[in-house]
């Protein structure tokens, strides 16, 4: 029934009123308690990675380490090779990211500022490949893939992504719709070129929709596991992801926790970071796709 | 008449200069793969030798197939419980974020969270959670002095345990859909405010019509991820114990990479692709009626 409660702000914000409505205060509780056990099994994330191999085992678990076990974070990089795991993710990643951006950007570009013929046809196709289950696809590109030379290397990961992806380029063509029609006459009587338009009039007022676009490819790279189970097989290309699935692989009798802890820690960094930067950026970029 | 001809070739050719890497990347990586794994599924292929045509023994082998039907009950029965449960939790949380409250914007990016940790991460943590023993689940079960269950390890408790792990990640959904409560004008809620409406009222017959393309748009996607679920699966618990959590897509992923039957595996595919059409098709139709967008006019 919280919810019912919920809307009543919505309307007369602009009349604050002294007495704290009971609503208001049940909302705040609700708030208190739901992100407390959201965040508690983080908390144990961050706290039990910094636990010693005899704690981990305690039950019930110790909410703070009793000795600060930092050596695990450097223990992780020799019995892992979490330092190759980590290089090969981010190589990948970083390479995704450019391909989404680059092209993504030029799709969506053409989709937005020209109304060519076909142009609802193609839009409305691409609209539908969004419903396309990976799974559906995946046999016949592992044996295109595989005649051509590919597996047990980064291509099948990185080249897919320089062909756009229909997720933002839908964003991005919502972006590239808003922007006034007069900025590119402008342009246009300067001379300037279509692909000179995109480039220096398009992007850079694009840029939350682009940051959007970069961290949801990121995120999307970062934590795939599929493609790169079915394509790698060399331990020293795997990605980070298959070499943190090979943790709870059967080798260990006990799983060692503190250690899937460490690698899941390690592994949230570089998506903190990218949110804790772009989150201005991101948050609007997402309040465009919400809205339709 | 001539110039408005030209005009309209100069757009045509460059709106198909700029979407020809996606019109390329269609025909490789979604037209040209769905047609073949549509041939492949009506031959006996193990990728290596070349396909043998069978005709439709894959699919009779799949209706007779126990674990094929064992993968569609897993794959419905999470999908039915993890995705409304899913948005209740994420259009819930939006609707207390809505109002304006103290530290909002902490609780806003708290609940967004637990969405940054997805994929094998969450997956090792939440085994770690859910592990009888020395797990956190259990050991807050037993502050109300519940006897938690093995979760993973017990076949009537798996699946169960990755759907109550799902809910954790209402928090991307919230985002949307306080995206899509930005969007609801504050004059139409002050009106119906001053005719004397409940707040019920209010947002059955405001707030919920108004966000319904948000909601929409969450459902099928929700749906798609969910008939998809790998991860956790392979993670976790490789479909086990006694086969509680074999997946669909897992199932798929055994028969092709592991059996090396691409050709049984991809008449799955198909099924799945059919069966996600299906159901995308039947919400848009039923939506319709109930799915409003500004204007009037739907898109």
């Amino acid at each position: 029934m919280s919810t019912v409660k919920a809307t009543r702000p919505l309307g007369p914000a602009s009349r604050p009123r002294r007495r704290i409505k009971p609503v208001k205060i049940a909302s705040f509780t609700a708030l208190l308690l739901t992100t407390f056990l959201m965040l508690l099994p983080l908390f144990f994330m961050v706290s039990t990675s910094l636990k010693s191999k005899r704690e981990m085992l305690k039950f019930p678990p110790t909410f703070l380490p009793e000795s600060w076990a930092w050596s695990n974070y450097t223990d992780i990089f020799e019995t892992l090779q979490f330092g190759t795991l980590y290089k090969n993710s981010l190589i990948i990643a970083g390479f995704s990211v450019f391909g989404t951006l680059l092209s993504s950007a030029l799709v969506a570009y053409g989709f937005a500022r020209y109304r060519g013929r076909g142009n609802n046809f193609w839009f409305i196709l691409l609209l539908s490949t969004m419903m396309l289950p990976y799974p559906a696809i995946m046999i016949p590109q592992f044996v295109l893939f595989s005649k051509m030379q590919w597996i047990d290397t980064f291509l099948p990961l990185i080249v897919p992504a320089f062909f756009g992806s229909a997720y933002n380029i839908f964003l991005l063509r919502q972006f590239f719709s808003t922007l006034p029609e007069e900025l590119f006459d402008a342009g246009r009587m300067d001379g300037c070129g279509e692909l000179r338009m995109w480039r220096t009039i398009a992007l850079p007022l694009s840029a939350p929709a682009l940051a959007t676009v970069a961290i949801f490819a990121f995120i999307y790279s970062w934590n795939d596991l599929l493609t790169p189970v079915l394509y790698l097989s060399s331990s020293d290309k795997f990605t980070l992801p298959v070499g943190m699935a090979s943790l709870t692989s059967s080798r260990f009798r006990i799983p060692p926790w503190h250690l899937l802890m460490v690698a899941s820690v390690l592994a949230m960094v570089p998506i903190v970071t990218l949110f804790a930067i772009a989150q201005k950026q991101f948050v609007e970029g997402i309040v465009l796709t919400g809205i339709k | 008449m001539f110039v408005i001809k030209s005009e309209s070739r100069r757009q045509t050719f460059y709106m198909y200069l700029f979407i020809s890497p996606w019109l390329v990347g269609f025909l490789i990586f979604a037209l040209y793969p769905i047609l073949s794994s549509l041939y492949y599924s009506f031959t006996d292929y193990d990728i290596i030798h070349p396909p043998q045509f069978i005709g439709l023994a894959n699919y009779t082998e799949m209706f007779h197939n126990e674990l094929f039907w064992r993968s569609v009950t897993v794959t419905l029965r999470y999908t039915f419980i993890s995705v409304p449960v899913q948005l209740l939790l994420g259009l819930g949380f939006a609707l207390l974020l809505h109002q304006t409250l103290p530290w909002r914007g902490f609780f806003r990016t708290a609940m967004y969270f637990p969405s940054m940790v997805s994929g094998v991460a969450m997956s090792l943590l939440w085994y770690w959670i859910f592990n009888p023993q020395i797990g956190l689940f259990n050991y807050m079960l037993s502050w109300f002095g519940i006897h938690g269950p093995a979760w993973l390890m017990n076949p009537d408790t798996a699946l169960y345990a990755l759907i109550i792990m799902s809910f954790w990640t209402a928090g991307s959904g919230m985002i949307l859909f306080l995206a899509g409560l930005q969007g609801v004008p504050a004059s139409l809620i002050e009106a119906a405010n001053l005719d004397g409406a409940g707040r019920f009222r209010i947002f059955l017959n405001i707030t919920l019509p108004m966000i319904s393309p948000v909601l929409l748009f969450q459902l099928i996607m929700g749906l798609i991820d969910s008939f998809q679920v790998f991860t956790q699966a392979f993670v976790m618990t490789q479909g086990g114990p006694n086969y509680s959590t074999w997946f669909y897509v897992y199932n798929l992923y055994t028969s092709a990479f592991k059996e090396y039957r691409a050709g049984y595996s991809s008449a799955l595919a198909w099924v799945l692709l059919i069966v996600v059409m299906l159901f995308t098709a039947v919400i848009m139709r039923l939506s319709r009626r109930y799915v409003h967008y500004e204007g009037g006019s739907r898109r």
